[in-house]
């Protein structure tokens, strides 16, 4: 078994050396969790703003339930959307059970409720304070909402980061839905979970170097992209 | 600009048996107004006599507890298209995160108007508030100055048959307050109605034709400006004027 030292000098070489299996790993990873968090946020802001400017019956418990799910454990979501998905389960006949796209329906199920019910704290601040200017100005709710989500947008692209963060770090609901098999649905997060109990450690570290990298790497992208567009738009 | 046809008296707005409750507090009480289209009326009265309250009534923001707002022949309160000829400025401008010409566009475009139209009438506003170098400028960086005439330029794009205004120089230095009070003239040169509140009674009184004196929720007079400053008929009204502190 490597010691650690040489386990680093060798995920630096596969990193490095572009190593195959590592280059897909990374490739599906970021093409599952960008997929899962574009998807939750055209489907969470939206939502989130609505809620956000519509009163009806229901909607603090929505509003509970929303912030509760920010914290479910990926491993219930990767059950539920597992049982959905199985053979015996109501959406079973599309067979997209240990796919790429199962992983994104579970993630998207993670990220969904926190970009959502920031979204929304985000929304109803605002709205605070255009609420009367904008109904002067003839502003239906409907169409307020694209105008908050676009006044909003420094805060809610950290409320994406967010979600973004979950999904890039979460190994539960992809290993369910997925299976980790080999080319076709292993992930980082999955691969170092398998990697390490089999003492492939610089495999395993390789790829905890990249996933941090990248995680860094989107993250700063976008607090450069942010504040820059925050200095112009004040 | 706003040469749009009226039908003066048609036009005029109408307050009958105007009330409103918040909880358990009465905070404005059988009010009986008639504002006559083209008029320039200022509101008075010291802080939570219901200055601020009675025009967000008026423009349909708020819901009477009693009596309605009639204007233009219809109830503004079931009028929501009676909404988009008027406009209303705020004591603290309210501007989006875009630039001062998109701010302006933003407005027209609920007005239906397409986009050359808006760019067009825009840039006109803006160049009449003299803002037309800041175009570009994200509305949000402008001085306290600027993002008033700014909004006051919005006002004016609208072309509005009347203009709430809900003390627009409350935060403002003296040479902002004065481009204020030029363009609500202009306003009312093109035959804009305007309904203000003011605290400035300098203002109040370069301002306005008449006066509306507000205390504790009631309307104690409406008379023209020169009655109203040289003989007040209320003890509070006279009490007021006369800077000492009223209950």
């Amino acid at each position: 078994m490597p010691s650690g030292d040489n386990a680093f000098m060798t995920a630096l070489q596969l990193i490095v050396g572009l190593d195959q299996t590592l280059v897909g790993i990374v490739l599906l990873s970021l093409q599952v969790s960008l997929g899962a968090v574009a998807i939750a946020a055209v489907l969470g802001l939206p939502l989130g703003a609505a809620i956000a400017l519509w009163r009806f019956p229901g909607r603090g418990l929505l509003i509970t339930l929303l912030n509760a799910f920010m914290g479910l454990p990926p491993v219930v979501a990767g059950l539920m959307v597992y049982l959905m998905l199985s053979r015996a389960g109501p959406l079973g006949s599309f067979g997209l059970l240990f796919t790429p796209t199962a992983m994104v329906i579970a993630q998207c199920l993670l990220v969904l409720p926190i970009i959502a019910a920031l979204c929304r704290q985000v929304v109803e601040d605002l709205w605070q304070e255009y609420e009367e200017q904008l109904r002067s100005l003839g502003t239906s709710r409907g169409r307020a909402i694209p105008t908050l989500l676009w006044d909003g947008r420094f805060s809610l692209l950290t409320a994406v980061l967010a979600g973004f963060g979950r999904a890039s770090a979460e190994v539960g609901a992809v290993l369910i839905v997925g299976g980790n098999i080999d080319g076709v649905t292993r992930v980082m997060t999955t691969a170092i979970a398998l990697e390490t109990s089999r003492g492939d450690l610089p495999l395993a570290l390789g790829l905890g170097i990249v996933l941090m990298l990248l995680v860094a790497l989107v993250n700063g992208a976008a607090y450069l992209v942010g504040e820059s567009a925050r200095r112009r738009a004040g | 600009m706003n040469d749009l046809h009226r039908q003066p008296g048609m036009l005029a707005l109408e307050l009958e048996g105007l009330g409103f409750r918040h909880r358990d507090q009465v905070l404005l009480r059988d009010v009986n107004l008639r504002l006559p289209s083209g008029s320039r009326t200022i509101i008075l009265g010291p802080n939570g006599a219901g200055k601020s309250l009675l025009m967000r009534l008026c423009h349909g923001l708020l819901q009477p507890t009693w009596g309605r707002v009639r204007w233009a022949g219809s109830d503004i309160q079931r009028a929501e298209a009676a909404r988009l000829r008027q406009a209303m400025v705020f004591q603290r401008p309210v501007l989006l995160r875009r630039s001062a010409l998109a701010n302006i566009e933003y407005a027209l475009s609920l007005r239906g108007l397409g986009r050359r139209a808006r760019r067009a009438r825009a840039i006109e506003a803006l160049e009449h508030f003299g803002l037309g170098h800041l175009a570009a400028r994200a509305a949000r960086v402008l001085s306290g100055g600027e993002q008033q005439r700014l909004a006051l330029a919005r006002a004016w794009a609208l072309e509005p048959e009347i203009l709430f205004l809900d003390e627009p120089t409350s935060a403002l230095d003296p040479a902002a307050t004065k481009a204020v009070e030029d363009a609500v003239m202009d306003f009312h040169r093109n035959g804009t109605q305007i309904v203000m509140t003011t605290h400035d009674l300098g203002q109040a009184h370069r301002l306005a034709e008449q006066v509306v004196f507000l205390f504790q929720g009631s309307v104690l007079e409406h008379t023209p400006v020169e009655g109203f400053f040289s003989r007040p008929v209320s003890r509070q009204a006279q009490a007021f004027l006369a800077g000492e502190l009223v209950w």
